[in-house]
């Protein structure tokens, strides 16, 4: 029996509203993930009353510094560092900052190989 | 003014066998703010489904955790089933619900006997391990491992349970009650016990919901919340309700494990009797193309399995929250206004698996 699941694309400046509505109707926030394909989407889940939905923003692999959401959901910290440390993504006044060492990983930014790689300006993109 | 000390405490401590490290802020010996820091043991296997063909990705979720390794089997191939719309046998799916019972009984008894451990009732400690080596055996029995079962599959399981079996397990279990209750009743009644865990580490019903816990954390605040309720495998067939407490503190999340303990048997007597005859697997051909949100419970709460596809063998992505990941934030909020005595107590009754978080 599927659930249904509901998956809605946002844009990066509309996040912080999106996420204060959801947050006011009373929402718990489920989870955040990042899924690198040729872009990066990063997921925000919900659930209120096993209702299950998805605010997904898109951003380029590399340059963009997106904002925390965790003064509105305190609990995104955790999922804001995770995401931060396996992707290289900046994220803008997270409620605690672990500055790339929440996991203690032997290589930078497991989960996004193109971060560390040359960019066309010959520097090091991010 | 009084002093305030910061104490280290774990990765390694002797009453928390799991590799997290807090920072507890003191005041004499009262905590005023704890700093979590974890990735001792960041293993890095979401990335691995790059390199894995996806029907055979299931052996590493199932390695994930030692404890809830049959549900990180069955969420993967839930989220495998659904994206290539494979409907399973319905045979399978009670199967499912039944070894998924039985890794809860297992769990719970596991973490039943740790608590005891923590308060320092060996005896009790000792008799919690005692039953949970029964569930174990029925394990074995039935699948062949102890801690792996090896039994998930994508399109089903691996192994039938004849129906004799199956009737016999739910006698076993019957009959397994009433020596259960008498442990499970000094949990409950013994003054000690109540007096170690009465009170201690409360979350209220509002911070519960706002800080994202789950499982029975959630439900000892008096959420009745539970993923089973969606009615993946044969839970849409099965009559039970979210076991709840309503005081939030360490006695109230006991009490809802101990509770579902013997929802746990109920749910299996009810699977064992309405298992249906038939196929537990079919053939599985094609590649997925797709993505999927699978939630189960598992024992301490909600899990999540995202997996995307893009129609080759290989997942795109898979990404695993596990309970104890949701359940952090609910932590850091307990601790503050505990002693220093009591936070490895409290820690445990949210019953971390930071393997399972880490991933």
């Amino acid at each position: 029996m599927a659930e249904q699941q509901k998956l809605i694309n946002i844009e990066i400046k509309d996040l912080l509203e999106r996420v204060k509505e959801f947050h006011s109707s009373g929402y718990r926030l489920v989870q955040i993930g990042c899924t690198k394909t040729d872009v990066l989407e990063i997921n925000y889940s919900f659930d209120k009353n096993y209702s299950f939905v998805n605010l997904r923003i898109t951003i380029p692999s590399s340059g963009i510094e997106i904002p925390s959401v965790s003064h509105i959901y305190w609990s995104a910290f955790l999922y804001e560092n995770e995401i931060s440390d396996l992707y290289g993504i900046k994220i803008k006044d997270m409620a605690v900052d672990y500055k790339g060492n929440f996991y203690r990983t032997l290589v930078k930014f497991p989960f996004n190989p193109f971060h560390n790689a040359p960019s066309a300006e010959g520097g090091i993109a991010l | 003014m009084t002093k305030r000390t910061i104490i280290p405490f774990g990765p390694q401590h002797p009453v928390l066998p799991e590799p997290i490290h807090l920072d507890l802020v003191l005041e004499d010996e009262l905590v005023v703010e704890a700093i979590p820091s974890i990735g001792f043991i960041h293993r890095g296997l979401e990335k691995l489904v790059e390199k894995k063909d996806f029907i055979d990705f299931v052996y590493v979720a199932e390695r994930i955790c030692g404890i809830c390794s049959f549900i990180h089997g069955l969420t993967y191939c839930i989220a495998v089933e659904e994206i290539m719309k494979i409907k399973v046998p319905e045979r399978a799916d009670y199967l499912r619900t039944i070894w998924s019972e039985l890794s809860r009984m297992h769990s719970h008894l596991l973490w039943m006997g740790l608590m005891a451990d923590a308060f320092g009732f060996e005896s009790l400690f000792m008799h919690t391990w005692r039953m949970r080596e029964k569930i174990l055996d029925i394990i074995e029995d039935t699948t062949g491992g102890r801690v792996i079962f090896a039994s998930a599959k994508v399109g089903g399981v691996r192994k039938d349970i004849d129906n004799s079996t199956l009737k016999t397990i739910a006698k076993k279990l019957e009959s397994y009650q009433k020596e259960l209750k008498e442990i499970t009743d000094v949990f409950i009644k013994d003054l000690s016990v109540r007096h170690r865990l009465s009170g201690v580490g409360i979350l209220k019903k509002e911070d519960a919901y706002e800080l994202g816990a789950v499982g029975p954390t959630l439900r000892a605040s008096g959420w009745p919340r539970d993923t089973r309720k969606l009615g993946y495998s044969a839970y849409k067939n099965i009559d039970f309700e979210p076991i709840t407490e309503t005081i939030g503190d360490s006695y109230a999340r006991c009490v809802v494990r101990i509770k579902e303990l013997f929802q746990s048997i109920d749910i299996i007597r009810q699977a064992a009797a309405k298992i249906p005859d038939g196929p537990v697997e079919i053939k599985v051909t094609g590649t997925p193309d797709g993505e999927y949100f699978a939630r189960t419970e598992q024992p301490r709460g909600e899990v999540i399995y995202y997996a995307k596809a893009n129609g080759t063998r290989f997942l795109q992505r898979l990404r695993v929250r596990t309970p104890t990941f949701a359940n952090i934030p609910s932590l850091l909020k307990m601790l503050p206004g505990s002693s220093l005595a009591d936070v490895p107590v409290l820690i445990l009754t949210i019953d971390p698996c930071i393997s399972c978080a880490e991933r």
